[in-house]
């Protein structure tokens, strides 16, 4: 059996790195780190299935000298789609759990389907969220600039946005 | 008897479509899925009647024969762990249903619940019927995808990260299956396990060590083999009741499965004997002696689960027919009765509001029954005579004498104090939650109390539900038909020794696949 030494290689690599980052904390990483193992397993499928070059498909009535093995193709495209699944799967969960770390306590005693009973804490949780601040900053400033128009009192957005910050 | 067998796996993927169209509506999705599982239930006793009789029963998928094709195999050992994880799947998917009812479905919500445990069981019974290593990838694929979401129902917090351990543990472990399942084709040139069993010899030693090794340890992880195995008592007790009695009954046992069918059909002369060995002295004491550390009877429960796994590993260690026998016998009983001691833990969280033993007391007088079905359910997992518990650690251990030898004697004695500690462990349960008077529980201070580790994620809260005659019912059930497997056991045990004298000769199961002799 052939193999080309790049691929050899290159999977090597893939298994090594996704390994290490698979072992640290945040799951993000732990995410890629499956995707890369995941990969090189892929990978390491190909490399099994022989020379590269050759379309799988038999043409003559016996063995087809330069036909390329189609079983390790078809494994990969199972093992593709396994993968692609569980990656969704794990990508909701890393949300979900991100969702609950911002939460606390709170996102432990809501469903997801519930959070729209309670507009405060949903609102809470956006503010918190770092990635947001300009956004919500900027609305603010907006809803800041509307109530000073129409002669409103200012206090009705002051208690809800330190309810965030405290959360 | 053949067109049966594709049926197997195609009922619960088709029941699993239909519940999930049905949507919102509870009624018929409960008869859908209900009926799916007693249709595969009774297939499997059928199919275990006609291959007892007529042996092996084999399918050729699409009329592509093997190894070019998928096949499905259905011999005397794949029957009886379909028939058996059949009923416990019904079972259990009752119990879920009447729990449902209590709670208008919260714990497990109709639309998601019934199709996903529908999957679960699809995937696990195309696990035990695959004859080529991919399809059990694919089988052992389908149920872990469908137990990722099971395990996380409901996203609490304590879910999400009992789930994460549990999915990247099983990924890893996934991911070194496939990597086996690779390298063996590019030494092979095959997936099909006959004509694995059949090349594999041929191989330089080193390289047949490396792929028994690879995939040993992929299902170690699975079955929750030691040092592997720490994983599970962190996971499995914070799903639902039904969850985990599912989970903890059968999902462990198709990595035993599938150890069993490799090691038997492509390593015959048994490489890694010493090494499954030491492993499975090692799980029976490393289990057991966390479960008598243990505050919550689920975490108890989930700590003799892992160290039961050591036993039949030590059948499988040891090789003979009789010991394989014994093997497939105690499979089947401790199936069954760790099933049903995960639904009695269940029943005791809604009668006494926790399964912390610190705050449970004084069940024995408000719910007598659960008392009995938790009493007789230990005394059996504990191998009291004359329970099957018993039977099937004698029959280990008769088949361990018979080969002989130091390292055997030790596990042997390894195994006999398990027993007497999953005995101790079990016993303290029950004194502790039925037997303490009630007014016990505030005013009792123990040393021992103290010194047991609570669950982490439990927070203290007493919380008292209703039980409905169908979950009180579908648990007596099912003790009854462990019961059964005492009063039957003669029956039984001679099955399990045919099973093993197929599985322990692998030109058997070569030639019910090729017929005509390998390619």
């Amino acid at each position: 059996m052939n193999a080309s030494l790049t691929l050899v290689v290159l999977m090597a690599l893939m298994y090594a790195s996704g390994v290490y980052v698979m072992l640290e904390r945040s799951l993000t990483r732990v995410l890629i780190g499956f995707l890369l193992v995941g990969n090189a397993t892929n990978l390491l499928i190909f490399i099994m299935s022989g020379r590269p070059g050759n379309a799988p498909i038999v043409t003559g009535t016996s063995l087809d000298e330069s036909m390329a093995d189609p079983v390790p193709q078809v494994l990969m495209l199972t093992a593709i789609v396994i993968n692609f699944g569980i990656t969704a799967l794990l990508l909701a969960l890393i949300y979900r759990s991100w969702w609950l770390a911002r939460l606390g306590d709170e996102g432990d005693n809501l469903g997801d389907e519930h959070v729209d009973d309670v507009p405060a804490t949903s609102e809470a949780a956006l503010r918190s969220s770092a990635d947001d601040e300009d956004a919500v900053q900027e609305s603010l400033d907006e809803f800041g600039r509307g109530t000073d128009d129409s002669g409103a009192p200012e206090p009705t957005v002051a208690p809800r946005s330190s309810e965030g910050e405290t959360r | 008897m053949n067109a049966l067998v594709p049926l197997i796996v195609a009922l619960p993927l088709l029941g699993a479509a239909i519940a999930l169209g049905l949507g919102k509506r509870r009624e018929p999705q409960i008869v859908v899925s209900v009926a799916a599982l007693v249709a595969v239930a009774v297939i499997s006793a059928i199919l275990l009647v006609l291959v007892d009789s007529e042996g092996p029963a084999v399918v050729q998928v699409g009329g592509w024969n093997a190894p070019w094709g998928i096949v499905l195999v259905v011999d005397r050992l794949s029957a009886i762990m379909l028939l058996v994880s059949a009923l416990m799947l019904l079972g259990v998917l009752l119990f879920a249903v009447g729990q449902g009812l209590l709670d208008g479905h919260a714990e497990t919500p109709v639309s998601i619940f019934h199709p996903t445990y529908l999957v679960l069981s699809a995937g696990l019974f195309n696990a035990f019927i695959a004859g080529d290593l991919f399809n059990m990838y694919v089988g052992f694929e389908m149920l872990l995808s469908a137990s990722y979401v099971l395990l996380t129902l409901g996203g609490t917090g304590a879910r999400i990260r009992a789930g994460v351990t549990y999915i990247v543990v099983s990924l890893v472990s996934s991911l070194l299956f496939l990597s086996s399942i690779a390298l063996i084709y590019g030494a092979t040139g095959t997936v099909t396990l006959a004509l694995i069993a059949e090349r594999l010899p041929n191989l330089p030693g080193d390289v047949q060590l490396i792929l028994g090794l690879l995939l040993l340890l992929a299902f170690s992880v699975k079955a929750a083999v030691f040092p592997l195995s720490f994983w599970l008592p962190d996971s499995y007790p914070t799903a639902p009741a039904p969850v985990t009695a599912v989970f903890a009954g059968l999902l462990t046992k198709v990595g035993i499965y599938a150890i069993l069918r490799t090691q038997t059909l492509l390593f015959p002369d048994q490489p890694f004997s010493m090494l499954l060995m030491v492993l499975a002295g090692l799980t029976m004491v490393v289990g057991i002696l966390g479960a008598l550390a243990q505050a919550d009877i689920k975490r108890v429960l989930s700590f003799t689960l892992v160290s039961h796994i050591g036993y039949m590993l030590f059948g499988i260690a040891i090789g003979t027919p009789l010991a394989i026998a014994a093997t497939i016998f105690y499979v089947v009983h401790h199936i069954t009765v760790q099933t049903t001691l995960f639904l009695c833990a269940g029943l005791i969280e809604r009668v006494g509001g926790t399964t912390s033993l610190s705050r449970l007391g004084g069940l024995l007088k408000s719910a007598p029954f659960v008392a009995v079905l938790f009493f007789v359910g230990a005394m059996n997992l504990g191998g009291i005579p004359p329970f099957s518990g018993f039977l099937g650690k004698v029959a280990l251990f008769q088949a361990g004498v018979q080969e002989g030898g130091a390292i055997i004697w030790v596990v042997i004695a390894a195994g006999a104090a398990t027993s007497l500690l999953t005995l101790y462990a079990l016993a303290r349960t029950w004194n502790m939650a039925f037997w303490r008077p009630r007014k016990d529980v505030l005013a009792y201070s123990s040393a021992t109390l103290a010194a047991l580790q609570e669950d982490p994620e439990d927070e203290g809260t007493v919380l008292k539900k209703t039980v409905s005659p169908l979950m009180v019912g579908t648990t007596t059930a099912m003790l009854l038909l462990t019961l059964s497997l005492t009063l039957f056991a003669g029956p039984l045990f001679d099955v399990s020794v045919r099973a093993a004298g197929n599985i322990t000769d692998p030109s058997t199961y070569i030639n019910a696949v090729f017929p005509n002799g390998t390619p």
